[in-house]
């Protein structure tokens, strides 16, 4: 399909984005600056950019525990990510979530979410709130291969196709579910065939072809926003590092280095600048004012967050419940 | 007052606040042309149509986060749970989506459902459809926990569930769907963390919930009659609990009995007492004593459920027991 030169350029931006942001939490994470857990989206950049740049402010998404990639995608402020992930109170969560909660219900980051398949129902339900409010929004809910086994998939797909809901559900096949590898996992290569079993669309896409990721998300979402019901994407990509950053070797106790090698070979981010610098749609010069400007933007962040107080013990007692 | 069944006000309660509201929308199995397992629902698919009355697939996980998914984009959803023992199938949903979302992302997003399903042996249907778990939920922060034992407190307090911007745990108790009561016509609020004192009395606190508080009246009468004079202390909710309201009572008495019909460990009654224990040590003449169902499965045999179930025959003795202490 045809793209803009502009919203070329917005993904290869977003995908940087999220690559330097997460270059900056593996070292943030080694010096312990970042507590708790951090999955992150390092190799799977295409998938998060091609799906979020197709949707709208007003679309929903709901994301995993392997997020960064999703709500940066989907218009995340960075200092307020930096933050949460520090544990500071002026962090989206206000210190009281973390790496798996980002949540902005402003810009439809319905949260990611702590459990494998979790928030499939809950980007149903928001389907089901578009369909019954009469918009032309759309929900999108990521998960990963593994998740695809949990019974919120199957339930999900089911209620989303009987109502014919403006769903997209967004399959990240990265290949493994932690340590377990997706041969171990399930007897099928493509998860896209059980959109079969709900009578819907299934497609499986190169998740680090951000056009394959996008033409598929585009055609799914004109779709969704049609009334037309739900479409399952599948997006083959790779995570590089460990399941989370404290994954002994980054994940070659399941894993080979020739296996992640190969995959580096695939990184989707030189894929798309090859293309945009054959095409003229970008410049070397460009691609470094972009990544200067980025990394700027990351330092603020880091910035912000080094600068920001933890909540006080007080704040732990607040929003347990709505007041009023 | 007209009279209605706790199911009439619970339907009415729904039918209202459905009338008034076009968010409000009921998602569960069998709750349209079947009219709920218990009618609940019944009558509401004609009137309000199938996309607010929504049949869901046997799929709990499935509609429960539907329904949280649904609260955060703004509609205000109430899901039926045919039966208390069925939650287990949407537990995440429950416990990890619905009860921490508010919380976990510092206020942004807020989850205005209902979760409306029921506690309670007695039908003889066994050790999966009657059980009493509702302290599974109140053992988790982030969920109000309603429990109402009368046809008024049942629909009062549904309109404030629907109303409220929390997320509730609705619990009702099958055995009380068709005890009649006074139920206003009008629309209101009963406001969660409010106990009701159904019987004033000086010589002891019953603190009841649910069916218990039935029995537990009925008890009062008989026991009036040998001039002990029993308080019957209902929660209404037990989370928030009105902590201050059973103080209060127990100041005035000097002895407590707390019955809940859940498992006796760990149990609603356990909390309470120790709650008691200590914040009013000093009011009691009396051990605090508890008439709960006994730690074992829902037995299925009718001689066997009957022994299981806590009722009169529990709260007689416990009560004269504790009356032996001056």
């Amino acid at each position: 399909m045809e793209i803009s030169k502009e919203k070329l350029l917005d993904l290869y931006s977003t995908m940087v984005k999220i690559r330097l942001f997460e270059d900056r939490i593996v070292d943030l994470y080694a010096r312990g600056l970042v507590p708790g857990l951090a999955h992150l989206y390092l190799g799977e950049e295409a998938v998060a950019a091609g799906v979020c740049g197709v949707l709208r402010e007003d679309d929903y998404i709901t994301s995993t525990h392997r997020g960064h990639g999703h709500v940066i995608a989907k218009g995340a402020d960075l200092k307020l990510m930096m933050a949460e992930l520090f544990g500071k109170k002026t962090g989206y969560c206000k210190g009281k979530g973390g790496s798996m909660h980002i949540a902005d219900m402003k810009i439809g980051i319905l949260g990611a979410n702590g459990i494998a398949g979790g928030g499939i129902p809950i980007a149903g339900g928001a389907g089901l709130s578009i369909k019954l409010r009469k918009t032309d929004q759309v929900s999108v809910g990521f998960f990963g291969d593994a998740s695809s086994n949990n019974g919120t998939f199957h339930e999900s797909l089911n209620f989303a196709s009987v109502h014919r809901l403006p769903v997209i559900f967004v399959c990240e096949n990265n290949k493994y579910g932690i340590s377990v590898s997706q041969a171990k996992h399930q007897a099928i290569k493509d998860i896209a065939i059980r959109a079969t079993s709900y009578d819907m669309p299934g497609v499986v896409v190169d998740g680090n072809d951000v056009f394959d990721v996008y033409g598929a998300a585009s055609k799914a979402v004109s779709r969704a926003r049609a009334g037309e019901g739900p479409t399952l994407i599948e997006c083959k990509t790779y995570r590089w590092r460990g399941h989370h950053e404290g994954d002994p070797n980054q994940g070659r106790r399941y894993r080979t280095t020739e296996e992640i090698e190969e995959w580096k070979k695939k990184d989707p981010i030189p894929r798309l600048a090859e293309r945009l610098l054959e095409q003229k749609a970008l410049t070397k010069k460009k691609m470094a004012s972009i990544e200067a400007k980025l990394s700027e933007e990351i330092e603020q962040a880091v910035a912000y967050a080094n600068e920001s107080a933890f909540p006080s013990i007080e704040e732990m007692f607040e929003d347990v419940l709505v007041k009023g | 007052m007209r009279e209605l069944t706790y199911a009439q006000a619970l339907n009415e309660a729904l039918k209202q606040c459905m009338q008034e509201d076009e968010r409000v929308i009921l998602l569960g199995e069998d709750v349209g042309v079947y009219g709920g397992i218990f009618q609940v629902s019944a009558g509401l698919l004609g009137e309000f149509g199938p996309n607010r009355i929504i049949d869901t697939p046997i799929s709990e996980a499935g509609f429960v986060g539907a329904c949280v998914g649904a609260a955060l984009t703004g509609m205000r959803p109430v899901a039926e749970i045919m039966f208390i023992d069925f939650t287990t199938c949407a537990m995440d949903m429950i416990i990890n989506q619905m009860a921490k979302m508010h919380y976990m992302f510092g206020g942004r997003g807020q989850v205005p459902m209902v979760l409306r399903t029921n506690i309670g042996a007695g039908r003889g249907t066994g050790a999966q459809h009657s059980q009493s778990f509702h302290a599974f939920f109140a053992h988790t922060p982030g969920l109000v926990v309603a429990t109402p034992s009368t046809p008024h407190d049942a629909k009062g307090l549904l309109i404030e569930a629907i109303k409220n911007e929390n997320p509730v745990a609705f619990i009702e108790h099958k055995k009380l769907y068709i005890e009649k009561g006074d139920v206003p016509e009008e629309m209101y609020r009963i406001p969660f963390g409010k106990a009701d004192v159904k019987r004033q009395g000086k010589d002891l606190t019953i603190v009841a919930t649910h069916a218990m508080v039935l029995r537990a009246l009925n008890v009062a009468n008989e026991l009036a009659k040998e001039s002990i004079d029993i308080e019957v202390v209902d929660p209404r909710t037990i989370v928030p609990l009105d902590k201050e309201a059973i103080l209060e009572s127990v100041k005035k008495t000097g002895r407590l009995l707390v019955a809940d019909e859940g498992p006796k460990t760990c149990g609603m009654a356990g909390e309470i007492a120790a709650m008691v224990a200590e914040e009013g040590l000093f009011y009691l003449k009396a051990p605090i004593a508890r008439v709960c169902s006994p730690d074992t499965p829902v037995p299925f045999s009718p001689p066997l459920e009957k022994a299981y179930i806590p009722d009169e025959k529990n709260l007689l003795p416990a009560v004269r027991r504790l009356m032996e202490y001056a």
